[in-house]
C-alpha cells in the first residue's frame, strides 16, 4: 500500500491567531509590517499605458528602503504597481502572476488585463480588507490597453488615469492639470514622472526615484529608476577606524579537534 | 427610564512637528544646528521653519516637538531675558538661561509643552556649553546632544565621533570638564553628516539645515540645502 501523505492546504496559517489574540490580551505588541507609503500612477496615452511608482518603503517613521521596487510583474504583457503593506502587494500580485501563468498555459491564449482584475478583486474581497494591498493594475491585451485601480476591500475602477497610495492626492493634481487623451509616448511618460515627483516630494511617506513601466501592443519598456532626483550629496569626512579600534575584553583560545600523528586516512584498497 | 451619561469632548493640544536639533560644545566655540522642516503626519507644512533661535550674542535656544509650545518657551524666555537686562544692567549668562529654561519648564509640570529643548553658548569662561532638558525641566550639562525626530539616528553617531565612545586609544571627555576635543571646522563636518545622514532614513528630516556657530565674537548662522523628499 502506498504511504498516505498529507500534504498541506494551501492558502494562510491561523494556527497562532488565538495564542496571539491570548499575548496581546496580556500586553504584548505585534511585529509590525514594512508599509510602502508610496505614489503609484497609471494613465492610457495613445499607443498603450504608463505605469510609474516611487522606491521608498517606510516602518513608521523609518526609511526602510530607498530604492525598493513596487511595479510588479503579473504577465508579459501585464504589469501592476502595489501600495499599503509590502509583503502583500508582493504576495498578491506573485500569486495572481502565477494563476494567470497557469491559466495561459491551459488556454494556450495571452492573457487578459480583466482577469487578473477579476482574480484580485476577489481574492481581496474574501479577506475582506485585512490583506492591505491598494493596486494599480495596467495592461495591453487583444482587446486594447486597459487600466484599473483595485483597493483592500475589493472594489475597482476602470479609468484613462490613477493614482493611489499617500502620495495619491499630489500625484492626481498633476494628472488633472496635465493629462489629455491620446498622448504622445514621451509626453505621457513625462507626466507620470511629473506626478511621481510631487508624490516625492510633497508626501513625506514617498521618496527616492521614479520607476516607470510603459506597455504597448507586443512591447514593454520596464524603465528601472527613470528619474533619480534625489542622490546622497557627498559626505565631509570619511569614517574609517584603526585596526584595534574595538577593545578586546577576553581572548580564549580553544583546540576543538586533536590532530593525533598517524591518523591518516585509510587508503588502502 | 435610559439615563443619559456624561460625555467627555475630547481635546488634544499636543502635535509632533517632527524635526532634528543637535549640538556640539567645544573649547571655544558652540555649534547648535537644526533642520527646518516643519511637518504634520505625512504632510509638509513648510519646508523653511526655523527651530533654532538667538537670544543674544553668546546663548542660542533650540526647540523640538510641537512647534507652537517651541514658540511659546522661545517668547518667554526671550521676555526674561529683557528684564532681567533693565533690572541688573547686564546680559544673562548662559548657565543663568540654563536655570531658567529648567524652572520655567517645571512651572507647567502638569501640562507641560510638548518641546525638546536644547540651549546652547558659551559659559563665563568662554567654553562651549550645551544643557539638555526634557520636556519638563530636568536639566544637564552635556558635551554633544541631538533631540527631536532623528535623535535616536543621530546620538549615537555623536556619542561615537565626539565623546570617543567605544574607541581604544582616544581621548575621553571628563565628566568635570564636558565640552569635546574636536575643532570647529571638525565639529561642523560633524554637524553636516549627522544631517544628511539623518535625512536619508527619518522622514521628518529634511529640507534645510541651519547652523548656529557662537563663538567669542559672537554668533554665526549658516543655511544649507537637504534632501527634500
Amino acid at each position: 500500500m502506498a504511504a498516505r501523505i498529507d500534504l498541506p492546504a494551501g492558502g494562510f496559517s491561523f494556527d497562532l491567531a488565538k495564542r496571539n489574540a491570548a499575548l496581546e490580551a496580556q500586553g504584548a505588541t505585534a511585529p509590525k509590517a514594512t508599509k510602502t507609503g508610496t505614489t503609484i500612477v497609471g494613465l492610457v496615452f495613445k499607443d498603450g499605458i504608463v505605469l510609474g511608482a516611487d522606491t521608498r518603503a517606510t516602518e513608521g517613521p523609518i526609511v526602510a528602503d530607498k530604492n525598493c521596487e513596487k511595479i510588479h510583474y503579473i504577465a508579459p504583457n501585464i504589469y501592476c504597481c502595489g501600495a499599503g503593506t509590502a509583503a502583500d502587494t508582493e504576495f498578491t500580485t506573485h500569486m495572481i502572476s502565477s494563476k494567470m501563468d497557469l491559466h495561459r498555459l491551459t488556454t494556450g491564449r495571452d492573457s487578459r488585463v480583466v482577469t487578473a482584475m477579476t482574480l484580485l478583486k476577489q481574492y481581496l474581497f474574501r479577506y475582506q480588507g485585512h490583506i492591505s494591498a491598494a493596486l494599480v493594475l495596467g495592461g495591453f491585451d487583444v482587446t486594447g490597453p486597459h487600466l484599473y485601480t483595485i483597493y483592500p476591500h475589493g472594489s475597482t475602477d476602470k479609468l484613462p488615469y490613477v493614482t493611489m497610495g499617500s502620495g495619491s492626492l499630489a500625484a492626481m493634481s498633476v494628472f488633472e492639470a496635465g493629462w489629455s487623451r491620446d498622448m504622445e509616448r514621451q509626453a505621457a511618460i513625462d507626466l507620470v514622472k511629473d506626478a511621481i515627483e510631487a508624490g516625492i516630494f510633497n508626501d513625506l511617506g514617498s521618496g527616492s526615484n521614479v520607476d516607470v513601466c510603459v506597455i504597448e501592443k507586443n512591447h514593454v519598456d520596464y524603465l528601472r529608476n527613470y528619474a533619480r532626483p534625489n542622490e546622497r550629496a557627498q559626505k565631509e569626512q570619511q569614517y574609517r577606524f584603526a585596526p584595534g579600534t574595538t577593545a578586546v575584553l577576553k581572548a580564549s583560545v580553544r583546540n576543538l579537534v586533536d590532530v593525533v600523528e598517524g591518523d591518516a586516512m585509510d587508503i588502502t584498497s | 427610564m435610559a439615563t443619559s451619561s456624561a460625555k467627555e469632548a475630547s481635546f488634544s493640544p499636543y502635535e509632533d512637528n517632527g524635526g532634528t536639533n543637535l549640538a556640539i560644545a567645544g573649547q571655544d566655540y558652540c555649534v547648535i544646528a537644526s533642520d527646518t522642516r516643519q511637518s504634520r503626519g505625512y504632510n509638509i507644512n513648510t519646508r523653511f521653519a526655523p527651530k533654532t533661535f538667538k537670544l543674544s550674542d553668546k546663548t542660542v535656544l533650540s526647540t523640538a516637538g510641537c512647534q507652537p509650545d517651541g514658540n511659546m518657551v522661545v517668547t518667554r524666555i526671550k521676555q526674561h531675558m529683557e528684564s532681567y537686562k533693565h533690572a541688573h544692567n547686564k546680559e544673562m549668562s548662559t548657565p543663568a538661561v540654563g536655570q531658567l529654561l529648567s524652572t520655567m519648564l517645571y512651572m507647567k509640570r502638569f501640562f507641560p509643552y510638548y518641546s525638546f529643548n536644547i540651549l546652547g553658548g558659551l559659559d563665563k569662561e568662554g567654553k562651549g556649553c550645551i544643557y539638555s532638558y526634557d520636556a519638563i525641566g530636568s536639566a544637564e550639562r552635556v558635551p554633544c546632544l541631538a533631540s527631536g525626530s532623528a535623535a535616536a539616528l543621530v546620538q549615537p553617531f555623536l556619542d561615537n565621533q565626539v565623546r570617543n565612545c567605544n574607541q581604544v586609544g582616544k581621548p575621553r571627555i571628563m565628566a568635570a570638564s564636558p565640552v569635546s576635543h574636536l575643532s570647529l571646522d571638525q565639529a561642523i563636518k560633524i554637524t553636516k553628516d549627522a544631517f544628511t545622514s539623518a535625512t536619508e532614513r527619518d522622514i521628518y528630516t529634511g529640507d534645510n539645515l541651519q547652523i548656529f556657530i557662537v563663538t567669542r565674537d559672537g554668533v554665526e548662522e549658516q543655511v544649507h540645502p537637504l534632501k527634500r523628499d
